[in-house]
């Protein structure tokens, strides 16, 4: 294909982008967009699963039995989010071993809140009030992205996440209205996983490369600044009905702009958190590698039985 | 408690359920592939459900406003009275599919004949049970077969967890005071007339597994009476820590 | 990476309930078709969504081409007689 001709299948494209249509996976589609994509969808593929570890370590330990099993649910939708996203990744034409190579070796992220550790039992809380919230405001708009597949994986992920953040929030109420220690303890999960949630919706606009791009193929709908401020707001008056306090001295209402101004995030710590530094980067990839590992030789087993079960048919047929 | 012995004989049921998903659900996460994850999750949700039902139940009868909680988090080692073989760890995928296949395959027939119960209650959790339980015992059996007709890496592993396992066996078909006293009413199961039909079953699918049948017949007993294998001590602390260390509270 | 080894891909269809059709849902992987149906189940119906399942190994599924849309789909578009508005019917037939 000559130079020009691609360049018009790109305006081709991208008008069609533009007018709302979908792209599916057989349509021709320039190559950045297919790399953006796999890259994307493969980030939050593994965010999802390695964001299954933190909450699993509570699994053992939840308080009830009902507890227990709206965490064990929760954990569980994450494993089937992962999977339709991998799938998604998949009509792209990369394999899901491929796309767990890349986490495992590094080369891909995931999301850097997963590196941070739930010491107590509100962590539970926490993560589902604040975590999920920001990936709610995240997600939600990915609904409409242009990509089919990505699109339906996201309407299925977002209509099952719905209970993830009461899940959280309700834990969080439940201590807040609890005995003086148990307040504490969510006090103290919302301290420290305030600066991280807010850390989760990106860098600040200045400093975020992919956007322009991105919001042109529905990738993004808002810019990240956008998004963060819209989580302060709808979280704050949340964190207040409950009687716990929010983490910044600077956070106040701005009655000229409808919004919360809040202070100074910790960029540095963001980015040393991204580049393997978090206090539980080493131990996620150790337990991602080591269940991929340990289930080699299950995964070939049942590869081996199916095919000498094929063979047998085979031979009853003959 | 006026109905000691329905009481116990609820928690020698339940208390099987609960164990075996305590372990199941650690493995949330850890599997070797997400979609064998999604689904021992699942029978671990499975389980709790069953547990919940019992429990719930156990606590009316003793009506001492105990909490099905209470009853999960709040006993001492001795008092937990679940077969030894539901408490052991997960050793690897082998042990987690042959413990479960083991306990299926009991768990369905004893569900079956639980379903006749006088006792409506318990009837009623039994026939919601046995269609869980019988897909349960369709999934760990097919593992059985995948695993012991697979590959010779793990031909081994599976026949190692069977033979490590088959110890565990023969005390499901123990029966404990409340048992009989259950049997005696027709509310209980005589687990004693399961065990021919079990060795059977077993048999038939591990023969057609490629897999030895062991000929032991020296077996390990004691988790009915609350004497259990060290491992159960381990399970119970997590499992009770959060009750043990903020008691009194709700969550 | 050991390539042959990996479980293939498949695609899943569900049906929701009885008296509609089985509808594409999503893709999984697993080792071959028992396990494809049971993964299915345990992947895609948590929460009561089907009450039948197909699976079909996605490498067996003939698509046709975009490419190919003009001469594939564009013909029909112009074959208005085939829509019961093309017809004209005089007011007072109120149904038909």
């Amino acid at each position: 294909m000559s130079e020009e001709q691609i360049k018009n299948l790109e305006t081709q494209f991208e008008a069609r982008i533009a007018r709302d249509e979908k792209i599916e996976p057989k349509d021709w589609m320039p190559e950045k967009y297919r790399k953006t994509h796999i890259r994307q969808m493969s980030q939050h593929a593994h965010s999802e699963i390695v964001g299954m570890l933190p909450e699993g370590n509570w699994i053992t330990r939840a308080p009830s039995l009902r507890r227990k099993v709206a965490l064990l649910a929760k954990v569980q939708d994450e494993a089937g989010h992962g999977l339709y996203l991998y799938s998604a990744c998949e009509t792209l034409g990369v394999s899901r071993e491929e796309l767990y190579e890349q986490l495992h070796s590094g080369k891909a992220k995931y999301s850097s809140i997963f590196n941070y550790p739930t010491v107590t039992w509100a962590d539970m809380g926490a993560v589902g009030w604040l975590v999920d919230g920001a990936a709610i405001i995240n997600q939600v708009p990915l609904c409409n992205t242009s990509y089919g597949p990505y699109a339906r994986a996201m309407v299925r992920v977002c209509k099952e996440e719905s209970f993830h953040q009461r899940q959280g929030y309700e834990i969080m109420i439940k201590l807040a209205n609890g005995t003086p220690e148990q307040k504490e303890l969510a006090q103290d999960a919302l301290n420290r996983w305030w600066w991280p949630s807010l850390m989760m919706l990106g860098p600040t606009d200045a400093e975020s490369i992919h956007t322009e791009q991105s919001m042109k193929w529905k990738l993004k709908r808002k810019s990240n600044d956008d998004l963060r401020q819209q989580f302060i707001d709808q979280t704050v008056p949340q964190a207040e009905l409950i009687g716990l306090t929010i983490p910044d001295p600077d956070l106040k209402w701005n009655e000229e702009r409808q919004s919360y101004d809040f202070g100074e995030i910790n960029w540095d710590e963001f980015w040393q958190v991204v580049k393997g530094h978090g206090p539980c980067n080493k131990e996620r990839m150790k337990a991602r590698v080591g269940a991929w590992e340990e289930g080699e030789w299950v995964r070939d087993a049942a590869m081996a039985y199916a095919e000498k079960k094929r063979n047998r048919k085979e031979k009853l047929a003959i | 408690m006026k109905n000691k012995n329905l009481y116990n004989y609820i928690l020698g049921i339940a208390d099987n359920s609960l164990i075996l998903g305590q372990r199941l659900g650690s493995l949330t996460g850890h599997g070797p592939s997400l979609e064998t994850d999604i689904a021992c999750t699942n029978m671990s949700l499975d389980l709790f459900g069953q547990v919940r039902s019992y429990y719930q139940y156990a606590a009316k009868i003793a009506g001492d406003n105990r909490t099905e909680d209470d009853i999960a988090m709040l006993r001492k080692e001795r008092e937990y009275v679940n077969v030894l073989l539901v408490e052991q760890p997960n050793t690897d995928f082998a042990y987690t599919m042959a413990r479960q296949f083991l306990f299926d395959v009991y768990h369905l027939s004893f569900l079956q004949e639980l379903q006749k119960s006088k006792d409506l209650t318990l009837s009623a959790i039994a026939n919601k049970s046995i269609k869980e339980v019988s897909y349960h015992l369709r999934f760990s059996s097919d593992w059985i077969k995948r695993l012991g007709d697979g590959t010779a890496v793990s031909h081994q592993k599976m026949q190692d967890a069977i033979d490590g396992l088959w110890t565990y066996t023969d005390e499901l078909f123990h029966q404990t005071e409340a048992d009989k006293a259950m049997v005696a009413e027709g509310i209980g199961v005589d687990v004693t007339l399961l065990k021919e039909a079990y060795y059977e079953k077993v048999k038939a699918i591990l023969d057609e597994s490629t897999l030895q049948t062991p000929e032991s017949k020296w077996f390990q007993k004691g988790g009915k009476e609350g004497v259990h294998t060290e491992h159960l001590g381990y399970l119970l602390a997590e499992l009770q820590y959060m009750q043990r260390a903020y008691p009194n509270m709700e969550w | 990476m050991s390539d042959k080894k990996n479980w293939p891909l498949w695609e899943v269809f569900v049906r929701s309930k009885n008296g509609l059709e089985h509808r594409h849902c999503g893709s999984l992987h697993a080792a071959d078709e028992e396990m494809a149906l049971e993964n299915a189940r345990d992947v895609y119906t948590r929460r009561s969504e089907g009450v039948s399942i197909w699976v079909v190994e996605s490498k067996n599924i003939t698509a046709s081409n975009p490419e190919n849309n003009g001469e594939m789909f564009e013909p029909a578009h112009d074959k208005v007689y085939r829509h019961p508005t093309f017809y004209d019917l005089p007011d007072e037939v109120k149904h038909m």
